[in-house]
């Protein structure tokens, strides 16, 4: 193995265990004990998950690592133009659409 | 010449496996995209419970907590997995992948478990519209991670026969990868499907 390649060590994949667990906890305890208004609610959670995203992505997936140019990146930034897409369009298109409602 | 020979493969190889383990970026990309439309096939029809059998009724706190920190438990120890291969401890790596199938099967236990209670509610795939993109969705990834467990099973049985080496190693990361993978969409279902259904 080179020795500039990095895999990650046992104190990353403990720190994104327990950043995930509190993540997992957090929007838990906020939708039982209903602490906010329903839309704020969806909100805080949704950037949640989102932030639990960037977590696995950083300290499990190890995105930052591979060989420049970093193909995996660029192919992930586009599915995630591709994924926005498809969910905000569909749910955007179908909140004006009569007959489902 | 024989040198400069083994210099030129090694480099063929690393350079082959960049694009190997980009196809397989690309290949979760593409994963990401199913799982996409079946996201936004769910957002809209959530509300689309013909009266009763809603989430609300239907989804249990305890059962999908439990299920959500067993998955996320499982990439943390397939973690430990990759770890302890690249210190080349096969002993070590053979342990941490038995947990992280042990804890995949749980979830997908406990998945069914769900699943049959609320058929037995009568709550099927074929009663709402909700409940037709509900077990589409969940259904989908609960196939994913069996699919999961079967091929982290293979991967166990050649390490067992071949040991670490170069293959292997290639093949334990690329399904380490897959399994994170499947953590990230879950934490997905456990924030769109299961906590604004019970909200």
């Amino acid at each position: 193995m080179n020795g500039h390649e990095n895999h990650g060590s046992a104190k990353t994949y403990i720190m994104g265990f327990l950043f995930s667990i509190i993540l997992t906890i957090i929007p838990l305890w906020l939708v039982i004990q209903h602490v906010m208004s329903k839309s704020m609610l969806t909100v805080s959670i949704l950037l949640i998950a989102l932030l639990q995203l960037i977590i696995q992505f950083f300290f499990f997936m190890h995105i930052r690592e591979g060989e420049k140019p970093r193909y995996h990146v660029m192919a992930l930034v586009l599915g995630a133009v591709m994924v926005f897409t498809i969910v905000a369009g569909s749910i955007w298109i179908m909140t004006f659409n009569s007959q489902v409602h | 010449m024989a040198q400069s020979v083994t210099s030129m493969d090694t480099r063929h190889e690393a350079h082959h496996d960049t694009f190997k383990l980009l196809g397989f970026w690309i290949f979760l990309v593409t994963d990401c995209i199913i799982f996409a439309c079946l996201f936004a096939v769910y957002a809209v029809l959530r509300t689309h419970t013909d009266g009763d059998l809603t989430g609300h009724e239907l989804f249990e706190v305890k059962g999908f907590t439990a299920e959500t920190f067993i998955l996320l438990a499982s990439s943390f120890t397939s973690g430990l997995a990759s770890l302890a291969m690249h210190k080349g401890n096969k002993k070590q790596l053979m342990a941490w992948l038995a947990v992280t199938v042990l804890l995949g099967m749980s979830f997908v236990g406990l998945e069914i478990t769900e699943f049959a209670k609320m058929a037995a509610e009568g709550a099927t795939i074929s009663t709402n519209a909700f409940l037709s993109s509900f077990f589409t969705l969940v259904g989908t990834h609960g196939l994913h991670v069996t699919f999961g467990l079967i091929w982290m099973i293979g991967v166990m049985v050649q390490i067992g026969r071949h040991g670490i080496d170069h293959l292997t190693k290639e093949k334990v990361t690329i399904v380490g990868l897959y399994w994170h993978f499947l953590d990230v969409v879950w934490i997905f279902i456990f924030t769109v499907v299961y906590l604004l259904g019970v909200m």
